[in-house]
């Protein structure tokens, strides 16, 4: 059986939990719970990073092998995502970019609109970019089409640990989109991982509910096993529920009856 | 529309009998909502709540964790100016103090700016007092523009500005600012300002709103508790908090909790805020927004503020001096604003977060226009 691949720009992942540097008590607890995890990419704020050196250094506790995806976090609009893109490319943090256009502080809701209008920039520039949106199909196709390499939906609001409120959202672009589907922000728990995954998402994104954990090095660890067991299952093409009985004499089973119904 | 309209409302409304009639159902009740409307806020900042402190504590601690993780945000003040043209009882900058009044010139900010600089702070908030003649807008936007090389966040703590003024510093570099109301009960505000354009209470009001209009990111607001009945202070700072966060969706709100500090100075408040009340004031905050901000200040002793970080606080200033020139100028006479009580450098505010298992982030913004 050929290994089970999820192939982003040039990169190919086998561990499809993505996971932030956000909200932790300590930089040092991020490497322990990548090794923890497995987890091949992870997100970080350029804001969060101090190219000055005064302070802690935050890529430093990155190890090398797990692929950095700079996010646009504190960008209001498009042209701010392009030049934090930028600047992240110059900084030498690669060429991926997570599209995080945000208008509501509230909520934390991306604006749909910007994002879009940033990744038909960035797309151009070269950048492998990955759009973190309100699930909404025409939007995602128009993503595809302007050169995003995954789409990013939410599960719910960004730190809210409700899990996938969006679910038959997610589940049309999970069914029409061409590029990976990556389910980011909402994810509480690990059982919502592995539901995202068995509807059949490519990857899922956690930051809060590991980063917050008391031992955010075990909960990462049993985040990855929900997202393995969770694609597992999708692969395995997983039985839909039914709620009715199934008769045992199909009703339609004469169809194939010889004459004698035998 | 100002949040003057929401002020209104509650012009009639009978806070001392509304307080007596709280029971500890109602505030069982408000503590277990999910959004909290402005009653239930009023609920938890009664007298009968603060029987509650321990629930309200937990709860306020899971929901700081949820939103903000376990980190606390560093920032410094940095004093350009004590010249001053308003007169308000309670001030160390009051025009009729004799103090030494002087601002720092560009280069001083520059000096200053570098002295700061050293100690790893990347979030600084620059103070004036209230004198357009010696801190005009040129002299402000310079002095942002400088300290914008040094720094990947620039605030301004002072007086209130129309809106293109805020919009000029706002491309200048500054992307927040901090402005206290001081007390949103109007007979007390005119009582305690005496004179200068701090007199008209509305200009200062609207001040955050304008703000936020103009583009900056962050706002944080606050009342001093002690001028006025503080529970009713707390109760408009948070209204207000949510009126500039349902208005301005794309601002962050941050709120502050200065109180007198009860050794301090000559002024002697009508009212003091004791560590439990502080405490409930804080949490019911915490629990009304959980997504604001809530900075607290070298104003607290050390070993309060080290308990605070658990209980809701986000943002913390450190190594502060509250006078001009206070980070180079240690022979000048320093005439602070106010007294400082946690007296511990950059350093040693970041271990004690440390202790606490939490993380100091020292620069979470870059200003890119």
């Amino acid at each position: 059986m050929t290994e089970d691949l999820l192939r982003l720009g040039n990169v190919s992942f086998s561990n499809r939990l993505f996971t932030g540097t956000g909200k932790f008590a300590a930089n040092a607890l991020i490497p322990k719970m990548l090794a923890a995890s497995g987890s091949q990419m992870i997100t970080v704020a350029l804001r969060r990073i101090d190219s000055t050196a005064r302070s802690e250094n935050i890529l430093a506790y990155i190890p090398k092998g797990v692929t950095l995806l700079p996010n646009t976090s504190g960008a209001r609009n498009a042209e701010q995502a392009v030049r934090i893109a930028r600047i992240a490319r110059e900084a030498g943090c690669g060429d991926f970019i997570k599209i995080e256009v945000i208008t509501d502080m509230k909520y934390l809701m991306p604006d749909n609109i910007e994002t879009l209008r940033a990744t038909e920039i960035l797309a151009k520039e070269g950048f492998i970019v990955l759009p973190y949106v309100l699930p909404d199909l025409p939007l995602a196709k128009r993503l595809e089409s302007a050169g995003a390499a995954a789409v990013m939906p939410l599960g719910a609001p960004i730190g809210s640990n409700r899990g996938l409120e969006t679910q038959s959202l997610i589940a049309l672009l999970i069914e029409n989109c061409q590029v990976p589907v990556i389910v980011d922000a909402g994810i509480g728990r690990p059982s919502q991982a592995a539901a995202a995954m068995e509807m059949g998402a490519d990857a899922v994104l956690v930051n809060t509910a590991i980063a917050t954990a008391n031992d955010p090095e075990a909960m990462g660890a049993a985040f990855s096993l929900a997202v393995r067991a969770g694609r597992a299952a999708y692969l395995a093409e997983l039985a839909e529920p039914s709620t009715a009985a199934r008769a045992s004499s199909p009703l339609t089973g004469f169809l194939h009856e010889n004459q004698f119904g035998l | 529309m100002s949040f003057y309209s929401i002020i209104e409302q509650y012009r009639e409304f009978d806070f001392p009998g509304f307080f007596a009639g709280v029971t500890g159902e109602m505030v069982a009740r408000s503590l277990a909502r999910e959004k909290l409307s402005p009653t239930d806020f009023l609920v938890l900042l009664s007298p009968k709540a603060g029987e509650y402190l321990e629930a309200m504590a937990h709860k306020a601690q899971r929901l700081t964790v949820q939103y903000f993780g376990k980190t606390i945000q560093l920032f410094i003040p940095l004093y350009l100016s004590n010249h001053c043209a308003n007169q308000c009882v309670y001030c160390g900058f009051n025009r009729q103090n004799a103090i030494h009044r002087r601002k720092l010139s560009l280069a001083e900010i520059e000096t200053e700016a570098l002295a700061i600089a050293a100690t790893g702070m990347q979030h600084v908030l620059f103070l004036t007092g209230e004198s357009p003649v010696h801190t005009p807008m040129d002299y402000l936007s310079r002095a942002a523009a400088c300290l914008k090389r040094y720094f990947a966040s620039v605030s301004i703590e002072i007086f209130p500005l129309d809106a293109p003024d805020y919009r000029l510093l706002q491309q200048a570099g500054v992307d927040g600012m901090t402005l206290f109301q001081e007390t949103y009960d109007e007979v007390t505000y005119q009582r305690v300002h005496l004179a200068g354009r701090k007199t008209d209470y509305r200009y200062r009001l609207d001040a955050p709103e304008r703000g936020a209009a103009a583009g900056l990111r962050m706002v944080n607001i606050g009342a001093l508790l002690g001028l006025s009945e503080p529970r009713r202070d707390v109760f408009f700072t948070g209204l207000h908090g949510r009126y500039l966060e349902d208005t301005y969706l794309d601002t962050e709100v941050s709120i502050s909790l200065p109180r007198f500090n009860e050794a301090a100075g000559s002024f002697q408040p009508d009212y003091l805020v004791d560590d439990p009340s502080f405490v409930q004031f804080m949490t019911a905050l915490r629990l009304f927004s959980p997504r604001a901000g809530i900075t607290i200040s070298t104003r607290e002793n050390a070993r309060f503020r080290d308990r605070l970080l658990h209980l809701g606080a986000t943002r913390y200033s450190a190594g502060s001096s509250t006078g001009v020139g206070g980070y180079t100028q240690t022979t000048v006479a320093q005439s602070p604003q106010f007294e400082i009580t946690d007296n511990r450098t950059v350093e040693e505010v970041a271990a004690a977060i440390i202790a606490h298992g939490y993380q100091p982030v020292f620069k979470d913004w870059d200003v890119i226009g």
